[in-house]
């Protein structure tokens, strides 16, 4: 039996997806623009190749040493006043954010971007127990007010173009009339969201790297939302995949030169924000206590095996699904899961199980584009060619979650018979001869071939083979 | 082996080992004293900042000016620092209304969420490489005067300039002791998540003016 079996729809959802030209439109112009805006920062392959290769040496380092940088950052982050937290699940992860909360007595919750608490359904789980969250990204807030997933790591709602958004916030905010003009619509939300950030009892807020050295957590963006919601709130609650962790300060500045100008194109940020503490005696703002939340949820087990532990280098950039021509068509929403894109159907199974997710690493035409861009040098598709392996093999020691899980006996039966065929010259020479007489008369409804002619036309056989055509020629058998 | 944070780490304990790798050389750019500044000021241009060449001597006045053209009405200073105290020193009559910041944001949210059109900050020094201001918020200088108002005002030195964030951190010695909060300002707060067209002050400051006091002024 599949656990989850439901959650395998990406063949079905890419149907819809690629048949809808809306979205098609939305996400070609957006993939497009940050495709060659990415392109124009990069022009100087010389200083592509060794920013990458240190950027990628960075981040395997910090794998290489996880447990003791960890230990270190926890460390140094409860030396600086900041309270530490380890979850092993999503579950755990949700309940000591909600504990932080209701301890503090806070019932309104202002948000700055944070791709982790996505993938804990967090906001789902505060407002079960009476907290609100209000997304304060621009983006996120519009998803947030159409009631829908982030459809891309770094630019939440790419999927929506300007009339639809003017369509939502004449809906969703009181008084806001009908308008396409950005800056009107940029202001509405400005507006709208000031009193939120002031009436906020805590912010939370992702972190992009924590630095084990000197236990400062690192957070960049654009809008100043992410300051506001780790600086107005009396209480700051940031949540972090174990794995963002870095050694040294001297590490952030060649990784904050990759992020952004892979990501969108920018040499930087507009704001980069390092939190160190909560606010000290005689400091007049900043939080009074700051909280820091690691999470696991099945990243230690990645850790554990050696090849899919580059897994973890991401630093999600959105890159490799910038360039994916597979994400480039279907969008983020396709993949079901929080991280969607080449990142996305690489990580997910590792992180829910193959049992869950298997048809992810499917969704590639293994054409390399996202291993070309990722700043940090992450082998997707020799991982994702793995996946695809363990995925229809028998469960083994150290395998990914949920192996085997994929295979299915006409599957295996075909195997077994191309080995058979294979295997014996004569059976060999014997079928292919039959396959020259009565192959073509196979339908192309016959089981196996009728999901691969659906999209093909079926081949035919030719009637003599290579081998008899040779031999015709003069060639011989050595 | 009870808690959370025992098992993880037991887990990444018993993880197979690899090789912590060296990192291989990387030099981030350098430039001359004149490329520097030039480089810092197209860099923050670029970022839809306004960069003004001042002096020692007459940065209060000319940033009156400044603001007076803008219809400025009030801006919010920090009244404890050495550039806080020149300002009300030099300020004078008419121009903006000087407001301190000199209490906790707990009495002082009003006025920085709605009430304030500028705040003036100082900077610990500046970046060529992406046109970045350091601010290093203390608890003379506060960290939302630089955020809520729709205009920030921060004045750099051009001795305090280095090439990059690398050398920054470096020759400034951040590992041996970060503040509560060091923020890194290239530019007015922007967003383009609406069909990656650029609109600024989304949430922080719609304009960023840079008053940059020249090295050979008095």
């Amino acid at each position: 039996m599949v656990a989850d079996a439901h959650k395998m729809e990406f063949g079905a959802k890419a149907h819809v997806a690629l048949n809808d030209p809306k979205l098609r439109a939305n996400f070609r112009r957006a993939m497009d623009g940050l495709m060659t805006k990415r392109a124009a920062q990069f022009a100087d392959t010389g200083e592509w190749t060794s920013l990458r290769a240190r950027g990628a040496a960075i981040r395997a380092n910090a794998l290489a040493k996880l447990p003791e940088l960890l230990e270190q950052l926890e460390a140094n982050c409860l030396r600086n006043g900041i309270h530490v937290h380890w979850a092993e699940t999503t579950a755990e992860a949700n309940a000591i954010v909600l504990g932080i909360l209701e301890a503090a007595g806070a019932r309104t919750v202002i948000k700055g971007k944070s791709m982790v608490t996505e993938e804990m359904h967090l906001n789902a789980h505060l407002e079960k127990n009476g907290i609100t969250p209000v997304e304060s990204d621009l983006g996120e807030y519009i998803i947030q007010l159409a009631g829908e997933a982030p459809s891309h790591i770094v630019m939440p709602c790419i999927h929506k173009n300007k009339g639809e958004i003017a369509e939502l916030f004449h809906d969703k905010i009181e008084g806001q009339p009908y308008t396409e003009n950005v800056d009107e619509l940029t202001a509405a939300a400005r507006k709208a969201l000031r009193g939120a950030f002031a009436g906020a009892d805590a912010g939370i807020s992702g972190v992009n790297f924590a630095v084990a050295e000197t236990g400062t957590l690192v957070l960049i963006e654009n809008e100043g939302n992410g300051r506001l919601s780790t600086t107005l709130p009396p209480l700051h609650i940031a949540v972090t995949g174990i794995e963002k962790v870095l050694e040294k300060l001297d590490d952030v500045p060649p990784l904050l030169s990759l992020l952004p100008r892979s990501a969108t194109g920018q040499p930087i940020t507009t704001y980069v924000n390092m939190i160190s503490s909560p606010r000290k005696d005689g400091e007049k703002d900043g939080p009074k206590a700051v909280h820091l939340v690691l999470l696991d949820n099945g990243r230690s087990r990645v850790h554990g095996d050696t090849e899919l532990r580059d897994t973890l280098r991401c630093i999600r950039c959105a890159a490799c699904m910038n360039h994916c021509p597979v994400y480039t068509r279907v969008g983020g929403h396709t993949y079901t899961f929080t991280y969607p894109g080449p990142i996305g159907k690489l990580l997910t199974p590792q992180l829910e199980g193959i049992d869950c997710a298997g048809d992810q690493p499917h969704a590639s035409t293994l054409c390399r584009a996202c291993a070309d861009v990722c700043p940090v040098q992450i082998p997707i598709p020799d991982l994702l060619v793995r996946l695809r392996t363990e995925s229809v093999r028998p469960a083994a020691p150290g395998a990914v979650k949920g192996a085997g899980s994929m295979a299915s006996s006409s599957e295996t039966m075909g195997w077994k018979g191309w080995t058979l065929l294979y295997g014996s010259p004569l059976i060999y020479r014997i079928g292919t001869k039959m396959l020259g007489w009565f192959g073509n008369l196979m339908p192309s409804s016959a089981p196996m071939l009728k999901q691969w002619t659906s999209v093909r036309t079926k081949p035919k056989f030719a009637p003599k083979s290579l081998h008899e055509l040779a031999r015709e020629k003069g060639f011989c058998d050595e | 082996m009870n808690s959370p944070r025992e098992r993880i780490l037991a887990r990444l304990k018993a993880a197979p080992k690899s090789a912590a790798p060296l990192r291989p050389d990387w030099t981030p750019p350098a430039y001359d004293a004149a490329a520097r500044k030039a480089k810092f000021k197209a860099m923050l241009e670029a970022s839809h900042a306004d960069v003004h060449e001042v002096t020692a001597a007459d940065w209060p006045e000319r940033l009156k000016s400044i603001l007076a053209n803008k219809g400025v009405g009030s801006m919010v200073y920090a009244p404890a620092t050495d550039a806080g105290q020149r300002l009300a020193q030099s300020w004078g009559e008419g121009g903006p209304a000087l407001v301190a910041y000199d209490r906790p944001v707990e009495e002082f949210k009003e006025v920085l969420v709605s009430r304030a059109d500028a705040g003036f900050t100082t900077t610990r020094g500046g970046i060529a490489h992406t046109g970045s201001l350091v601010l290093w918020p203390t608890s003379d200088e506060p960290r939302l005067m630089s955020l809520l108002p729709p205009i920030h005002v921060a004045l750099v030195e051009e001795s305090a300039l280095t090439d990059s964030l690398a050398e920054t951190i470096r020759v400034q010695g951040w590992a041996n002791g970060m503040p509560t909060n060091a923020v890194l300002v290239s530019g007015p707060s922007k967003t383009a998540d609406i069909e990656q067209t650029l609109a600024y002050g989304v949430h922080g400051p719609k304009e960023l003016i840079v008053l940059l006091i020249g090295s050979e002024s008095p």
